[in-house]
Parts: structure tokens; sequence; C-alpha cells
């Protein structure tokens, strides 16, 4: 019998939901990590068991948190689980938590600083995981995007993070600035067909591509246009939000801007809009049917100075051609006097058949579809403000 | 033994009750005493001081015997009373946020 785990991390802890394959009846656990920030929770495609999770706030900074039972239980790697109330000796090193940006002569200069919103210089400094991308094949590596923008990768489960510094170094790197949530890297998407490619993308930089493991990197962001840019065509400065992959189809990505909902279908070379009669084509996450390709959801939100829905109604958008047409699905949401947001890592779908889709709200709503977004119901009404969602199929 | 104690997020980090006790060798000071915690307890690390620069976190204080040492310097003795147990040296996450 199939499951489904969802992995929910929100501003006062992260809670696992856990149904089977019919999706109508959830066990709710948590708050794991309680009175913390929790910006991301995400599975092991090549072990579900294990689980990584980002933990942060402003007084201790960051903690990266390791489940090896599926979320029952949690520690930080390189500290033995259940580590007792003496010391621990051994292995324990305390360095999972450790994210330095490369400054090596060799391959760390210049990197020293990149462009604050007054246009000025600032030095890179570290603030917190956003995004953990765990390895579609290895256990133990896992992939970090994090603030100040930079890429880091740990191969021994978690316990030392170096940074994959060709990123920052590719030569654009002084002229990020951040968005208004900061400088972020929230999105990485491995090629399933090709290892040594990886897409990120960055608020507000753009989206960046690797042909060759992380070494190298080069801006993917012809096509894009953005008005607030001086250059509404300029190589990097576009405040991506969230790109999208099927996994049968990993030249096609489909991405939500700013504004704007685009599509490529040539790993990123080029992209064209095809936000088509979306009502608003401003939001924060997208994502892609696991069984239909073509089948896409957004969730517009009015626009960048009102962060909530159009005309206070709850709508995922789904196109079931790729982008341009698009309907609306309202069955079980909110309809009137809603004004939550969804944050870019606030959307996922799972693997069963009809394909399941989930989002979570800063107003602490997780929905639920069991069939592709014909029909929503919540999961759970009264988290903290939602900050990221993940699905694991277990079967 | 240096008394320690430690605010709710890291005493739930390191599994510890409220309050621990920490073996210092030589001179008792803010370094060698949060060299001492982090030995004993490798998941605070990073927690309380920077993990690269080791200066104290910004939203961190030392509290001990009634006065505020945060701005001390980490390597000045702390007082009697602490080096010899009688009086914690206290780790405070500052009363911000919401």
């Amino acid at each position: 019998m199939s499951k489904v785990r969802v992995l929910v991390g929100t501003r006062k802890g992260a809670f696992v939901l856990e149904a089977d394959g019919q999706r109508k009846k959830w066990v709710v656990s948590g708050p794991h990590f309680p009175g913390w920030e929790v910006y991301h929770v995400k599975g092991s495609s090549a072990d579900p068991q294990r689980l990584f999770a980002s933990q942060n706030n402003g007084w201790f900074g960051q903690v990266i948190q390791r489940s090896d039972d599926g979320g029952k239980t949690w520690h930080q790697p390189g500290t033995p689980p259940g580590e007792p109330q003496k010391p621990p000796s051994g292995t324990a090193k305390g360095e999972s938590n450790k994210f330095a940006y490369d400054a090596s002569p060799e391959t760390g200069k210049p990197l020293t600083t990149h462009q604050w919103y007054d246009g000025s210089q600032r030095p890179w400094e570290f603030k917190r995981v956003w995004h953990l991308e765990p390895s579609l094949t290895d256990p133990d590596m896992v992939y970090a995007g994090v603030e100040d923008a930079a890429l880091f990768r740990t191969t021994d489960g978690g316990e030392n993070w170096k940074e994959l510094s060709g990123l920052r170094g590719h030569g654009t790197g002084p002229l990020w600035q951040p968005g208004g949530g900061g400088l972020c890297l929230h999105t990485i998407i491995e090629d399933p067909k090709n290892p040594e490619r990886i897409f990120v993308a960055i608020s507000s930089a753009g989206a960046f591509r690797t042909d060759d493991g992380g070494t190298t990197w080069k801006p993917i962001n012809r096509g894009l246009r953005s008005d607030y840019i001086p250059d509404a065509d300029a190589e990097i400065g576009h405040c991506v939000h969230r790109i999208a992959m099927h996994p049968s189809r990993p030249n096609v990505l489909f991405m939500q801007k700013h504004w704007d909902v685009l599509r490529s279908d040539d790993a990123g070379d080029s992209w064209r809009e095809v936000s088509g009669n979306l009502p608003s084509d401003f939001g924060f996450v997208i994502d892609v049917n696991a069984n239909e390709p073509e089948t896409i959801y957004v969730l517009p939100i009015k626009s960048d100075s009102e962060h909530f829905p159009p005309d206070g109604k709850l709508r995922v958008y789904r196109s079931r051609s790729g982008g341009n047409e698009w309907e609306a699905l309202t069955s079980g949401l909110p309809q009137r006097d809603c004004y939550v947001n969804v944050l870019r890592d606030a959307m996922a779908v799972d693997s069963l058949d009809k394909c399941g889709v989930y989002f979570g709200t800063t107003g602490g709503q997780v929905y639920a579809s069991p069939d592709a977004g014909d029909t929503w119901a919540p999961i759970v009404r009264d988290l903290p403000p939602v900050l990221s969602v993940e699905v694991q199929t277990l079967r | 033994m240096i008394r320690v104690v430690l605010p709710h997020h890291l005493r739930t980090l390191a599994r510890v009750d409220r309050e621990v006790a920490l073996d210092v060798k030589g001179t008792v000071t803010q370094r060698a005493v949060l060299d001492a915690l982090e030995t004993a307890y490798p998941m605070l690390r990073g927690t309380i001081r920077d993990h690269t620069t080791r200066e104290r976190r910004a939203f961190i204080r030392f509290f001990a015997c009634e006065e505020d040492l945060s701005h001390e310097s980490p390597d000045a003795p702390l007082p009697d009373d602490v080096a010899s147990g009688k009086e914690p040296f206290l780790v405070i996450g500052a009363i911000a946020g919401g």
C-alpha cells in the first residue's frame, strides 16, 4: 500500500503529515524543532527514511538536522543519534552547521562582495539555508542553497559542507543584489538524466546552470524581461521565484518569475512567456504534475505590492498544455476573504495516480488535492506560517 | 567545576538540563568556558559564537554575578565566584522577536 509523507517547514517548527494512498486521513506529528524557523525539510530519494531539515533563528543561527527514520527522531549530522546528557566523544565534531564561503586564494577571490540595495558593494555574509536538495542517487550527498546566495554541498550526510564557489565566481557575482526576501539561492534542480547538470535560481540574480557537476556555471536568463531593472533584458538581475521540471523531460523547465510565468524547451538556454489568461502572473510557486509533463500548476498572487490572492479567492491555476491556457481550481478552497500568501518552496506533488498536489499558506493551512487539483481539502488549518512543503511517495 | 546556564533552545540542542558543569583548565575566561562548552557539546558550535570568527553572535549575552560581561574581553578572567563554581555563567538569548 502506498503512503505519502508531507514535510512542512514553518516559522515555528517542522511538521510531518502522513496518510495512505487515499490521502484522506492524516496523522500529524510535530512540531519538530519548536520555536525555530524551518525553511526546508526534504527527503532523500535514494533513502526515503533519510530526511534533512534546515533549522534557523536569529539568536542561534543555522542548524542542520538529519533523520534516519522518516522524521521520528533527529540529530545533527556528526553527532550520533540520541547523544546522551554526557559530553559526546568520538566522531562528533560540530561542523554540520558551518557554512563558510570559499575564501581560498585559488578559487575564493575576488568573491568578497556583492551589490547591496543602494548599489554599493557589501561583503558576502552567511545568514541561513533556504533549500536542501538531496542527491537523486547518493543518500550522503546534499546540496544547500543559502543566503547570501551560494551553493554548498555535503558528501558525508551533512557532517561537513563545502561551497561550490564556481557559481559565485563565474563573473556576475558582484552584480547580484538581494530581493525583498534577501539574496537567497532557493531552487536547486538536478537533471536525472545527466548528473553533471544542475539548475539553480537566485533572487534576485536569475537562473544558472552547470554542465560539469558544479565546477563552472553560466546564467540562463535569455528571454526573461523584468521592468524593475534598468535593462529589462539583462543577463542577470531577474527575480526568479521558482523553477520546476518533470523528471522525464529535463530540458523542459517552467518558471514563476516575480512577474511572468515562463517555459524553456532547451534547458534554460531560452525562455518564453506562457502566462496566458492567468488573472495575475505574479506568484511564487510552480510545479509539474508527476504523471502529465505538460500539466503545470501555479498560484497567482495579486502583485508584488499586495501579497495575497486576487479578489480574496484562493485559486490554484492548472494548465494542461504546458502554459498559456489556464483553468482555475477552486473546489474546496476559500473563495472569499482569503488573504494568505503561498511562498516559493511551499508547493509539491506526489507521484501517485492521480497525482496529489499540496501547498501551504502563510495562514498556516496545508491543502491537499488527491485528484490532480480537481478538489482540495485542508490537512491542517492552524500551523504557524508555512515556509515550505515537500512530499515523499512511499511504496 | 564551572557552572553554565543555557537558554531553552540550546538546552534542547545539547539535550541537557538547564545547567551544565564543565571542567575548565587554567584561567577561567569567557573563551575558556565557551571552548570547554563546545568541546563537551559540539552541537552548540556556531550557535553562541560565529563558527569562523569566534565572535559572540549579535543576540547572545553573557551574564554572571549580576553583571553583563558581554562586552568584556573574551580573555579577561571571569569573577572569582564563577571560577569557584559558586555562581553560574549565564548564556542569554536577547529578548526580541515574535
